[in-house]
């Protein structure tokens, strides 16, 4: 513990955040700790105990029974309480450990849903799952291993010395002269089979690669005839890989047999120097035998503790990785007297704003924009060219860094989120469904909805007929992002999600290549109905719903270049004319 | 399980060395208590210095003994299993790739992967451990009350009471609590999937302001988690108190009878140490046996798992490939075909129905292609488009009719002659690490660079490959992340052009392109030499409009074939498709 606190600065304040979660336990730990001691001394009283019985039973005739019988009482007394004992220590361990698992994966996951989206879009979501999960769980058994063994390694270890001085000291010597050696040959083994199991892993790494590549792309592989070639390279990392494993395996796998090697010199050791004593009348066969199972005992915690130590830095570093998402920086909370943005008309402006994701590469310069309540504004352009960046304006996922963006007057950073989120309804092009029932991520807006109200939603956004179809209609349980849906399907879910509360302000992605024509046309209908009245940004891919914007934002590289309708900016003959007639070239005219 | 042992066939020598040099280990390790029981009872009760000394020379002897016996073992042990899986893997990854899409579509290529990767790992560790440990814990266990009987035969029976008893609690508690282990799972796997999905939902959430609701529903899941995971350590908890008890209960019961046995002369002070020593021995392997037992459950289960994707068979037989009959074959069906010589693709009557699916994904499709043709096919999400242009080069068969390439039905191809005739260009564009060039040449093995650049250009990649340091030989990451959706899919494009094959197929692979930089690869692919025939899947009316032949597919059926003017006029189908992406004016 001591070497992992000096480690750094940062491991030490790890550990100091540590302590903190602890600490809401500390009744465990102190019950813990208090039967940790006393399980480990009666632990190492039965041995002498067991010695003393041996010491009664010299030979025929010299057995003295009433002895033997009370000393083996008392080692019934203490058998139960040393079950007793460690039988609450580890119902103690478990508690706190479990809990404060609990207590971090809440606090990890409230941090979550505070994050900025910068955070949660530069950052891989595997990457996050893991410290929510495989982190915590690593904390957890460094936790749960360092209580029960690292204390009682301690315990035993003094515990085993001190009985043993009691006993003899010469033959304390040779225990603690041995034992040593046996974390020599450990440490040099591991030091040498730290670059095997590097190759190993590197090799591996370099397999499970070619593996994803050719089986997650089978059909291609086949289409190409290409079987052959991708077996050939997979033998060829397959035979490296498997020198290298037999090298890394067996050599970290002679640790055991050497350590207990060890164990045995120190075995034969106490029992050559304790026979010689008994010999001479130094102490009694009883007290020998009590030594042999101490010098059994005394080299066991020892390589448990190295085990520890590294499964408690392992923990720390964990640990260290759980509290950066915990105490990464949140969104700027709602401004104290901010207001609740009541039911709008859907007025908004942009002024002055500017933007951009990286600091030195500016993206947005200078935009302003003026959207009439009821107005429709098309953001066109080619892919990838940040359409969703004025979408994270909009919804105020993102600031900006100067200028501001008003609705209905007000800038949207002196409302509460709530409100200026509940005013907008968004279907965006990557559809997110919840694990659930159809019905759950239907009312997402508006949990008390009616199940009049619902199915008139669906009807309204062409998905009744479909959801009628499901196994379970409205209550079919979809699985985690949407499972078994069509992409289409799980798009006029979405819409559904949002007809059903009807906010008057929209953002909406329109559907691309991944939705067939005649699910697109459903789709288009019901993007007519909920735009009816209402003020809408469209991400537009198609021309009909372009030439019909009041307002089109043409974006290139993340800059919004033209700005106008759909008459002007082909009048302007720039990028969006371009674009536009790009659409009717064929080969039959080029 | 069973029917992967014969991958350790060739380690016939290892598996049985292992165990046995581990047993040897043990054999001398149930020495131990008999010398120290000899130096108690002769040496210190004799008071002869030297024996003892001796007898400690022993001790040591039976430990260098002990080492070599066990380094030996390891060392055959790891041999055997890391051969073992390097034996399977190659197996595993050479019978999958033989599977046809039927059966990859079924199984899943994350399932594959993981089969091949942390399954046989898990494999490969059972495999490794049970030659080390299997034989040697029970023999210790055994050994011991065997090693007691030699002793004394009525302490011996403290022994047979005691192991059966030690056993129950050791394997009952870890029945009990593995169930409960995998239902901690499933909490775990719940809290995990609530999590990831506030990830991917985070701007869906906050748009909703579900933030509150999620964090209650999640701290309830934890919860939930945290109370399953307590009951399971409240029954393991109990292992090691109990454990305790009863062999230590067992050790005073014995040296109670022993000091009986003493008392009537039957055995001496030493053997009586030597009896409690071989109790402690005992407990020490059934904990390690129990631990064993899990690796083993584990390993099991994954050799299952791997076990039944070698029973899945590919549902597809080929042609072996043999040239003499193929031309004689060829001849007698162009006689057959008779007038439609110059069709170089005819689908007659052609049903589809997946494996497993209920209904048919394609029915009754009829048409024929003449060479150098075009062919575009437009139609729904799901109207099997895709199904379609899959039958060509036989990536599914027919349930019904016959897929004919040059007056010959696809499955009396051999696969290599079919698929060298054919390039796919796949919807989801995928490109291998390795250089572009390498890249390249899956089309076409000695692929010249003049070649390469040819389909380069062709494919419209020739200006961002030029770019590239280096150029052909500029290096492609995983998937080809390092490149745009557009350049992927010109690259992909231009790999199938390599082979300059006859037919070319492009499933919807254009669809990241511009609509000018679709229309120069088209206007470029028709005047290639040799004029492929080409077939195009697009949701785009203007990829498709100028096509020879444009089939019009609707719900797995053939709703009209003809070209865009004629469709136009009669097709209600094509006319909704086209008008909602070229509103008439």
């Amino acid at each position: 513990m001591a070497k992992a606190g000096n480690g750094s600065g940062g491991q030490g304040g790890t550990l100091r955040k540590v302590l903190r979660y602890i600490r809401k336990y500390w009744i465990y730990l102190a019950l813990s700790v208090v039967m940790a001691a006393i399980t480990v001394t009666l632990t190492l009283y039965l041995p002498i105990l067991t010695g003393r019985v041996i010491d009664l039973i010299i030979e025929q005739g010299r057995v003295d029974f009433d002895g033997v019988s009370a000393i083996l009482k008392t080692m019934a007394v203490v058998i139960a309480v040393t079950a007793a004992a460690q039988w609450i220590m580890n119902i103690c361990n478990n508690k706190m450990t479990y809990r404060i698992v609990q207590d971090i994966r809440d606090e990890a996951f409230k941090r979550i849903e505070i994050l900025p989206l910068k955070y949660i879009d530069e950052h891989s979501y595997g990457e996050v799952v893991s410290r929510v999960i495989a982190d915590v769980d690593q904390f957890a058994d460094g936790l749960l291993m360092g209580f029960t063994q690292f204390f009682t390694g301690v315990i035993t270890i003094l515990g085993t010395l001190g009985f043993m001085l009691s006993v003899n000291v010469s033959i304390t010597g040779v225990v603690v002269l041995i034992t040593p050696l046996s974390f020599l040959v450990a440490a040099f083994i591991a030091k040498k089979t730290f670059v095997m199991f590097r190759a190993q892993s590197e090799t591996r790494g370099e397999q499970t690669a070619l593996i994803e590549e050719m089986i997650g792309n089978q059909k291609v592989v086949q289409a190409f005839s290409h079987e052959d070639e991708a077996l050939e390279e997979f033998d060829e990392i397959n035979g490296r890989l498997e020198r290298c494993s037999l090298k890394a395996i067996f050599y970290s796998s002679i640790t055991n047999p050497s350590t207990r090697f060890v164990n045995n010199l120190v075995y034969a050791g106490v029992a050559v120097t304790g026979a010689v004593y008994a010999v001479r009348g130094g102490i009694s066969v009883g007290q020998l035998s009590c030594f042999l199972s101490y010098a059994n005992q005394y080299t066991k915690p020892f390589n448990e503790i190295s085990g520890v130590v590294t499964e408690l830095q392992n923990a720390l570093a964990c640990a260290a990785r759980i509290f950066a998402l915990i105490e990464e920086e949140p969104q700027i909370p709602d401004k104290e007297n901010a207001v609740s943005l009541g039911e709008v008309e859907g007025r908004i402006d942009l002024e002055h704003v500017e933007f951009s994701y990286v600091p030195d590469k500016k993206l947005i310069t200078d935009f302003n924009l003026s959207v009439r309540p009821g107005q429709r504004v098309a953001i066109v352009g080619p892919t990838g060219c940040g359409k969703t960046t004025v979408i994270n304006l909009l919804m105020r996922f993102y600031d900006v860094q100067s200028g501001c963006i008003r609705v209905e007057g007000q800038d949207i950073r002196d409302v509460t989120r709530r409100s200026l989120r509940a005013n907008y309804g968004m279907v965006l092009q990557e559809t997110w469904l919840k694990g659930g029932t159809v019905r759950e991520n239907i009312v997402m807006g508006k949990p008390e909805a009616t199940e009049e109200e619902i199915v008139a939603a669906a009807k309204a956004s062409h998905a009744h007929s479909f959801i009628k179809r499901l196994p379970d209609g409205y209550d079919t349980v979809i699985g985690e992002d949407g499972g078994n849906l069509s992409q289409g399907q799980k798009q006029l879910l979405c819409i559904t999600r949002v007809m059903l509360c009807l906010p008057p302000m929209l953002i909406l992605d329109e559907a691309t290549s991944s939705i067939d024509t005649r699910t697109e046309i459903r789709i288009q209908k019901a993007f007519a109905a909920m735009m009816e009245g209402r003020t809408s940004f469209i991400v537009a891919h198609r021309l009909s719903t372009i030439r019909e914007a009041d307002v089109i934002l043409v974006m290139k590289d993340g800059n919004i270049i033209e700005q106008g309708n759909h008459e002007t900016l082909l009048g302007q003959n720039g990028f969006y004319a371009t674009l536009y007639n790009s659409q009717f070239v064929g080969y039959g005219n080029s | 399980m069973r029917k992967l042992l014969v991958y350790l066939k060739d380690y016939k020598k290892e598996t049985v060395l292992a165990p046995l040099f581990k047993m040897l280990e043990a054999t001398f390790e149930l020495f131990v208590p008999l010398v120290m029981a000899a130096i108690i009872d002769q040496g210190i009760g004799s008071g002869n210095v030297s024996y003892v000394l001796r007898m400690g020379g022993v001790l040591i002897l039976l430990g260098i003994i002990g080492l070599v016996c066990s380094i030996t073992a390891q060392y055959f042990a790891a041999r055997a299993a890391v051969g073992f899986s390097t034996k399977l893997k190659h197996a595993l990854f050479a019978h999958i790739q033989g599977l046809s899409f039927t059966e990859i579509d079924t199984l899943g290529t994350a399932t594959m992967i993981t089969r091949m990767t942390s399954d046989v790992n898990q494999v490969q560790n059972g495999v490794n451990m049970v030659l080390r440990l299997f034989l040697r814990s029970p023999f210790i266990v055994f050994g011991a009350m065997i090693m007691a009987f030699t002793i004394d035969v009525k302490a011996a029976f403290i022994f047979v009471v005691t192991i059966p008893v030690l056993s129950v609690v050791v394997f009952g508690i870890m029945m009990w609590t593995m169930p409960l282990y995998k239902k901690v799972q499933a909490g775990l796997d719940s809290v995990l999937g609530a999590t990831r999905e506030n990830l991917t939902g985070a701007r869906v959430i906050r748009a909703f302001n579900k933030e509150q609701e999620e964090i209650e529903s999640f701290e309830k899941k934890n919860n939930t988690l945290a109370h399953m995971q307590l009951f399971v350590g409240k029954i393991s908890a109990l292992t090691n108190p109990v454990t305790y008890i009863i062999i230590n209960v067992a050790t005073v019961v014995l040296l109670y009878t022993g000091a009986v046995r003493v008392d009537e002369g039957t055995i001496t002070q030493g053997q009586v140490v030597a009896l409690v020593n071989y109790m402690s021995q005992i407990l020490v392997e059934l904990v390690k046996l129990a631990n064993l037992i899990i690796t083993i459950t584990k390993a099991w289960a994954c050799a299952n798992r791997i076990q039944s994707v070698f029973e899945i068979k590919s549902s597809m037989a080929w042609e072996q490939k043999l040239p003499g009959t193929h031309l004689a074959c060829q001849n007698t069906d162009a006689d057959k075909a008779g007038k439609d010589e110059a069709d170089q693709i005819n689908f007659d009557h052609v049903h589809l129905a997946y494996a497993g699916a209920g209904a048919e994904s394609l029915t009754d499709i009829d048409f024929r292609v003449k060479k150098g043709q075009t062919v575009g096919i437009i139609g729904g999400t799901g109207s099997g488009k895709s199904s379609l242009v899959n039958m060509i080069p036989r990536f599914y068969d027919a349930t019904r009719g016959h897929v004919v390439i040059k007056g010959k039905d696809v499955r009396e191809y051999s696969m290599e002659e079919l698929r060298q005739m054919i390039g796919v260009v796949p919807q989801k564009a995928v490109l291998f690490q390795g250089t572009i060039r390498e890249n390249m040449q899956w089309g076409k093995n000695d692929a010249t660079d003049l070649e390469i650049w040819q389909a380069i250009e062709t494919a419209q990649a020739r200006e961002f490959v030029e770019q590239k340091e280096g150029k052909l030989d500029a290096v492609i990451a995983q998937t080809g992340r390092n490149l745009s959706g557009g350049q992927r899919q010109r690259l992909t494009i231009a790999r199938a052009l390599v082979g300059k094959p006859e037919i070319l197929i492009l499933d919807d692979s254009a669809s990241a392109l511009d609509y000018a930089t679709d229309a120069a690869l088209r206007q470029a692919i028709r005047n290639m030499d040799g004029s492929p025939t080409v077939f195009i899947v697009s949701q785009r009316a203007s990829s498709i409009q100028y096509a020879d032949q444009i089939i019009v597919l609707d719900d797995g059926e053939m709703a009209d074939i003809g070209t865009h003017e004629e469709l136009l006029e009669r097709c209600e189908v094509y006319q909704e498709i086209y008008y909602s992406q070229y509103p008439k004016t």
